[in-house]
């Protein structure tokens, strides 16, 4: 994409990366694009949702392999590609961690599971290792009486009230993103930068909560 | 009965919608603004999905295997049970590991040299067949009715496949279509058709829930609709529970009895299980608007089984087996985020549908009366998803300004994932994803100069590789040979709208297109589908009204060839001196229009004699199988497939899944 790239169709100049022609309509070859791009947004992390689906909407409507049936196989071939990429982008732009996370890796930063050392057991956050250690021994006290069909209606209500505790401890840090995402909304690349590594950090710290939330549910539901 | 033929626009091609069930299948398309089912030459819109390879003429040399399909291939059953198949859609797109217990329940005769990972053969006769081969026939039945019905040559289809279907069975489906002479247009997930058939003369907003259990199925699929767009938001379902299962446990219980009151083993009596499969099925028709419905059976040493099962006993019976639907419900509205009272319709499909305890069950989990409402059932559950199929179709046609705001967005039932170290399987697309859906991976080597690598893809829920189903291993070949972890292949996976995985490979350092290798785990590649495209589409090319003719003549020359046989049958003493007299006379008529009779006259002939002659089949079936209580009949098929039910059963009424 060195020059304006024309739509091979009705040779209209094309805005970066489009899936459709804005003048014919014709869908355009796949080109390398990001999601927010895709979606007409600018890169942000506070965004209309509502909004979101009405354009997802709009855009399924013209681009859907179902409406090229009776185009040719190269069109059919671009249909389904663009139309993957915005089935991407929506699932992905539509939730704000997934967004979160996504806007973070476009950044540079290294996110997500792959980053955290799969299925080992991580490093607990510093100000909750008291309390992980004891939860993680009343998880095998638990799983112990499991197998040996014994009750203990202490223990158990012990774990009911961990699960609530880090479950607000969870929601905690949703709304600690929310509030760094908006510092980087309305930030300057220096602030942009901070509330960037925070929310990794965040989302970090987010990933261990919830795996020791399903942890206890699933001792509880066992 | 579509003896004229209706006019039709010159020029347009029609697509049709087919719904190929595990019981019935059916074919329909849009009418103007409305679907409608395209009976078949009987005058049935179902078509059971029954396949028997004729008799073969030991005069002829080298003969071309036929097929009889359908109402037709329930006779050729009597005489010829170990040339028949039913229920075949259980083993679409499965490996001999997985289909075990179907093996128990069912009279499945598989070939003996089938190795483990490899597609399934079925044996009809002396011949082996495929599952998509199977179905292909089907298919082609219903092609044939839908070209005899508009008069014109038909190509291009939507076919439905359950929700929760996966890749293989899938794949399975579509080479069916392409075997059969069809291009199959969209693979439609069958809650999702029945979603639209219903939404097209609604144009309803707001959240709907489709649970749909069928003869051999379940489905449940919450919508979101909104201005014309269905959005499936979540799916969920068991490719192995249906109306089948219960069936099959009011057999058990029969078998059982019979055992403890009389002293009779009748598992190893395949014939006497059929019939006892068809009483009991008979039962539980009854038993959806009676209170209570009777066995009344005569064992082979005379005696009779009889039992009263009331409704509630019947129903505390089968609560297990419904039971099992409450979980992918609980597990659909979980991934939808949603909570029950927030469903505002839920649809009813499939056959099973029509059992009061189903439909009360369904209020429990969705709360419908505590809110006031009911569950639609206002299309027939037989014929719905077909109809849905038909909407899709008109939808990809753009032939219909009734269906032209309509789109389907549906979604992937199944994660796909890759295998990692420590077989693990790491996720790269979940669950409920819109489709078409993508992922991209990085690959590496590991060893200084290789030249490729092999990746195996599972999709499932599980955590392990050995738990999820095994999708297919592609082996990456040609990367450039480079010092270990330097090449960086970059490797797409694609679902397609279908729900069929698409992979393409690129190393990256050198530009390099890598070369890919697929081997599926279940499926059959490109070169051997090609081998198996029905013969008679060899010749696709020649005169479609010639092929027309062609066709009616053979199907003249299967009903004549019955009712020669007729009256050796003991079935034949049942029936009026007058009735014998009207088949004599459309026996008659047909033969003599049948070498050079139009297209019409031979059609019509060969109706009036299979009109003709049902009272007389309905006899000969009876008669059948009581002879099979008493021991009398056909010898039962020698090969016995240890203690599983060996014998089919071609009795299951055509109007229930």
């Amino acid at each position: 994409m060195s020059e304006s790239p024309l739509c091979w169709s009705c040779q209209s100049v094309l805005p970066a990366s489009p899936l459709l022609c804005p003048n014919c309509g014709k869908v355009q070859p796949p080109s390398a694009t990001e999601y927010f791009q895709t979606l007409g947004l600018e890169r942000k992390l506070n965004l209309d949702t509502a909004a979101l689906e009405k354009e997802f909407h709009r855009l399924s409507r013209r681009l859907h392999p179902d409406r090229f049936a009776r185009a040719t196989p190269e069109e059919q071939q671009w249909s389904l590609a663009n139309t993957a990429l915005l089935n991407d982008a929506y699932r992905t732009l539509r939730d704000p961690l997934q967004r979160t996370e996504y806007l973070l890796k476009l950044e540079g930063l290294e996110i997500g599971e792959e980053h955290a050392g799969k299925g080992k057991t991580r490093q607990p956050p510093a100000d909750l290792l008291e309390e992980v250690f004891d939860l993680n021994m009343q998880l095998e006290e638990m799983r112990m009486n499991r197998k040996l069909g014994e009750d203990d209606p202490a223990l158990q209500t012990d774990l009911t009230n961990a699960r609530t505790r880090f479950e607000s401890l969870l929601a905690t840090v949703d709304a600690d993103i929310a509030t760094k995402g908006a510092e980087w909304d309305a930030g300057d690349a220096a602030a942009r930068d901070q509330a960037a590594k925070s929310m990794a950090a965040l989302l970090d710290r987010r990933r261990y909560l919830r795996n020791l939330v399903r942890d206890v549910n699933e001792v509880l539901t066992a | 009965m579509p003896e004229e033929i209706p006019n039709q626009r010159a020029g347009i091609e029609r697509i049709v919608g087919i719904d190929l069930g595990t019981t019935n299948s059916l074919i329909a398309y849009m009418e103007g603004d409305k679907p409608v089912v395209i009976p078949g030459v009987d005058g049935s819109n179902l078509v059971p999905s029954i396949v028997a390879l004729d008799p073969v003429d030991p005069t002829v040399e080298n003969p071309r295997p036929t097929v009889t399909v359908g109402n037709s291939a329930r006779r050729a059953l009597i005489e010829n049970p170990e040339r028949a198949v039913y229920s075949v859609k259980r083993l679409m797109g499965r490996g001999l590991e997985d289909v075990q217990d179907e093996l128990k329940l069912f009279p499945f005769r598989l070939a003996d040299d089938i190795e483990p990972g490899e597609v399934l053969r079925i044996r009809l006769g002396d011949k082996h067949f495929t599952p998509s081969e199977i179905s292909a026939y089907i298919l082609r039945q219903l092609k044939r009715n839908a070209e005899r019905y508009f008069g014109a040559e038909v190509t291009k289809a939507v076919i439905t496949v359950p929700a929760y279907f996966n890749d293989a069975q899938r794949q399975a489906t579509r080479d069916a279509g392409r075997m059969a002479g069809l291009d199959v247009l969209r693979l439609v997930n069958e809650p999702t058709a029945a979603a639209l058939a219903y939404g097209l003369d609604r144009a309803k907003e707001g959240i709907i829930a489709v649970y749909d259990l069928g003869g051999g199925t379940f489905d449940i699929s919450i919508l979101k609709l909104n201005d014309g767009i269905f959005e499936v938001i979540a799916t969920n379902g068991d490719t192995h529970l249906g109306g089948d299962d219960i069936d099959n446990l009011l057999l058990a219980v029969a078998l059982d009895e019979i055992r403890n009151e009389h002293n009779i083993d009748l598992r190893q009596q395949p014939d006497a299980i059929q019939a006892l499969r068809k009483a009991v099925i008979e039962a539980k028709i009854i038993l959806s608007t009676e209170p209570v419905a009777k066995l009344d059976i005569e064992l082979p040493d005379g005696a009779r089984y009889q039992r009263e099962i009331p409704r509630e006993v019947y129903e505390q019976l089968i609560q297990p087996v419904l039971a099992r639907t409450a979980g992918p419900c609980k597990q659909a509205l979980a991934d939808a985020g949603i909570t029950p009272d927030q469903i505002e319709e839920l649809v009813l499909v499939g056959g099973s549908t029509r059992i009061p305890a189903v439909t009360k069950l369904v209020d429990e989990i969705f709360q419908l009366s505590a809110r006031g409402k009911k569950s639609h059932t206002e299309l027939n559950p037989d014929e719905v998803v077909a109809l849905g199929a038909a909407v899709q179709a008109s939808i990809l046609a753009g032939s219909s300004t009734a269906t032209e705001e309509l789109l389907l967005l549906d979604v992937t039932p199944l994660s796909l994932g890759i295998e990692a170290l420590g077989g693990v399987v790491a996720k790269i697309i979940q669950r409920n994803s819109t489709i078409p859906a993508s992922a991209t991976e990085h690959f590496t080597t590991g060893v200084d100069g290789q030249t490729n690598v092999a990746i195996h893809v599972l999709q499932g829920e599980r955590e392990l590789a050995a738990d999820c189903r095994s999708l297919a291993r592609f082996d990456l070949k040609g990367i450039p040979p480079m010092q270990a972890g330097l090449p960086r292949i970059e490797v797409k996976f694609l679902i397609d709208a279908n729900g069929i995985l698409q992979v393409t490979a690129r190393e990256q350092r050198s530009g390099l297109q890598s070369q890919i290798e697929v081997k599926p785990t279940y499926g059959l590649t490109d070169e051997q589908v090609e081998t198996m495209i029905l013969d008679s589409f060899d010749h696709a090319e020649t005169d479609f009204e010639a092929r027309q003719l062609i066709e009616a003549r053979l199907e003249a020359d299967t009903i004549l060839s019955a009712v020669e046989k007729a009256p050796a049958s003991p079935a034949w003493q049942l029936i009026s001196e007058e009735e014998k007299s009207t088949i004599e006379g459309a026996r008659l008529h047909l033969e003599a229009v049948k070498p050079s009779g139009t297209l019409e006259t031979i059609r019509k002939a060969t109706t009036a004699l299979d009109q003709a002659t049902r009272n007389f089949a309905e006899k000969m079936m009876e008669a059948a199988v009581s002879g099979a209580m008493r021991g009398k009949t056909m010898q039962t098929a020698s090969e016995d497939l240890g203690d599983a039910v060996s014998a089919p059963h071609p009795f299951a009424p055509a109007e229930f899944k």
